[in-house]
C-alpha cells in the first residue's frame, strides 16, 4: 500500500511538467504525425489517417501485432487442451415431447439421430426460445455490419481489428445463446485455428509478394504492376488486403480463445 | 503563487485522472489476494495507460483524423494526432491477448491447487516443499 502511494506521488509530481491539454504545438504533435496528416491523401488516397498509418506507414508493427494475437490463441490452446479423451461416461438425452431426461451409461444403447430425442448437457435450461430466436435473427445482420466495418475502414472509423472483433463476437454470441456443441458444429475448432494462421499468412504473404516484385518488404507500391493501377491506388488496395488478413486472424483467434476458455479444454460442454 | 500552482495542476485534470486510475490498478495488483482480482487490476492499469496516450494527442478545436472531402491543402492543426490512436490500437489488442492468456493460466492454477487465493496457494506449495526436503 505504501508503495502504491509513493508511486502515485511520483507520477503526480510529473504532472507539472506535462504540456497543456489540447496544445497543437506539444512535442507529441510535431514531427512525424504532421507529415502523416498532411501527406496521407497524396501518398495513399485513403482519407482515414489512422488506417493509413496503421497498415501502410507502420505496417510492419501491425504484422507483428497480428502475430501476437495468434500467439495468445496458441498459448491458450496449449495451456488448456487436454489429451484425447475417451467418450464420456454418461450421456444425457431428453425426450422432446414429454420432457423426460434419459441418462445413458457406458455401454448402453444410444438413440441415434432421431427426431424425438435431443442431446443435452448438464447446463441445459428450459424456456430459452426467445433467446434462440433473437440470436438466430440478429446474427446475420451483425456479420454484415462487421464486414462493412472491415471494408469501409478507409473512409470511416473502422478497419481490420474492429471489424474482426465484431465478427468474432457474433460467433461467441451464437455459442452463448445455443450450446457449445451447436456452435462447434457450425465452426469447428480446427477451422478457427486454420483461419487464424491463414490471416497472418495473408498479411505476411502480401509483404513477401511486394519483396518478390522488387521493392522493400510491405511496400505496396510494388503491386502497381500486378494490379494494373497507379502507385497511389496500389497502396490503397494493399491496405485493404492486409486489413482483410488482420480481420480473419482476429475473429478466428477470438472464437478460439472462447472455445478453449469456456470449456476448460474439454470442448464438449460449457455455457 | 500558490493559486497559480494549483491552477496549473488542476487544469490538467486528465492526467490526474490517469494517475488515480494507475494507483487503483497497482493497488489491486499488489494488495489483493485473489488471482482474478489481480488480473482485473492489470486490466485497469492497461486502460489507464491507453487513456493517457489518447489524451496527450488531443488538440484544441480539431476534429477526428479523417481528412475532410474537398480540401486541397491539409493543415495538421485541424486534425487530432492520429499516432497515439494507432499505437493504442496495438495496446488494446495486446491487453485482450494477455487477458485471455492470464485467464487460461488462472484456470490451470485452479485445476492444480483447487483454490484461487494467493496465500492458500503459497501455503500448499510451502507444505509440499517441506515434505520433499524432509523425505530426502
Amino acid at each position: 500500500m505504501v508503495i502504491v502511494v509513493m508511486f502515485g506521488c511520483l507520477l503526480g509530481y510529473g504532472v507539472f511538467y506535462y504540456p497543456d491539454w489540447g496544445d497543437a504545438e506539444s512535442p507529441a504533435n510535431r514531427h512525424v504525425s504532421r507529415y502523416y496528416i498532411e501527406n496521407t491523401v497524396t501518398d495513399t488516397s485513403v482519407p482515414n489517417v489512422v488506417t493509413s498509418v496503421l497498415a501502410d506507414y507502420r505496417g510492419y508493427d501491425t504484422m507483428f501485432e497480428t502475430t501476437v494475437i495468434l500467439a495468445a490463441g496458441l498459448a491458450c490452446f496449449f495451456l488448456l487442451k487436454l489429451k484425447k479423451q475417451e467418450a464420456p461416461l454418461c450421456r444425457m438425452y431428453r425426450h422432446i415431447m414429454s420432457g423426460i431426461t434419459l441418462r445413458i451409461e457406458k455401454g448402453g444403447k444410444i438413440p441415434e439421430d432421431s427426431k424425438s430425442f435431443e442431446r443435452i448437457d448438464s447446463v441445459w435450461v428450459p424456456h430459452d426460445l426467445v433467446i434462440k430466436m433473437t440470436t438466430r435473427i440478429i446474427v446475420p445482420f451483425l456479420q454484415i455490419f462487421a464486414l462493412y466495418v472491415i471494408t469501409h475502414g478507409h473512409y470511416s472509423p473502422g478497419g481490420g481489428f474492429q471489424g474482426g472483433v465484431i465478427f468474432g463476437a457474433t460467433s461467441i454470441l451464437f455459442a452463448i445463446s445455443f450450446n457449445l456443441r451447436t456452435a462447434s458444429a457450425r465452426m469447428s475448432e480446427k477451422a478457427t485455428a486454420i483461419s487464424g494462421c491463414a490471416g497472418v499468412l495473408l498479411y505476411s504473404g502480401t509483404g513477401a509478394l511486394c519483396m518478390a516484385l522488387g521493392a522493400d518488404f510491405l511496400n505496396y507500391g510494388a503491386l502497381a504492376g500486378t494490379l494494373g493501377v497507379d502507385q497511389v491506388s496500389a497502396r490503397s488496395h494493399g491496405i485493404l488486403i492486409v486489413e482483410i488478413g488482420v480481420a480473419i486472424a482476429v475473429s478466428a483467434v477470438m472464437v478460439w480463445i472462447y472455445y478453449n476458455l469456456s470449456s476448460a479444454g474439454r470442448q464438449n460442454e460449457g455455457l | 503563487m500558490a493559486d497559480l500552482f494549483m491552477s496549473g495542476f488542476i487544469s490538467q485534470y486528465n492526467f490526474i485522472g490517469v494517475v488515480i486510475l494507475v494507483m487503483i490498478g497497482l493497488y489491486a495488483m499488489i494488495v489483493k489476494n485473489n488471482l482474478i482480482k489481480k488480473i482485473i487490476g492489470m486490466n485497469i492499469f492497461q486502460s489507464a495507460i491507453i487513456l493517457f496516450y489518447i489524451s496527450a494527442g488531443a488538440k484544441k478545436d480539431a476534429t477526428i483524423p479523417i481528412i475532410m472531402k474537398g480540401r486541397d491543402v491539409v493543415h495538421a492543426a485541424d486534425y487530432i494526432n492520429p499516432l497515439p490512436h494507432v499505437l493504442m490500437l496495438t495496446a488494446i489488442v495486446v491487453a485482450v491477448a494477455t487477458l485471455g492468456v492470464a485467464l487460461a493460466l488462472a484456470m490451470r492454477v485452479y485445476l492444480q491447487y483447487n483454490t484461487l487465493e494467493e496465500d492458500e496457494i503459497l501455503d500448499i506449495i510451502r507444505k509440499k516443499d517441506k515434505e520433499i526436503t524432509e523425505s530426502k
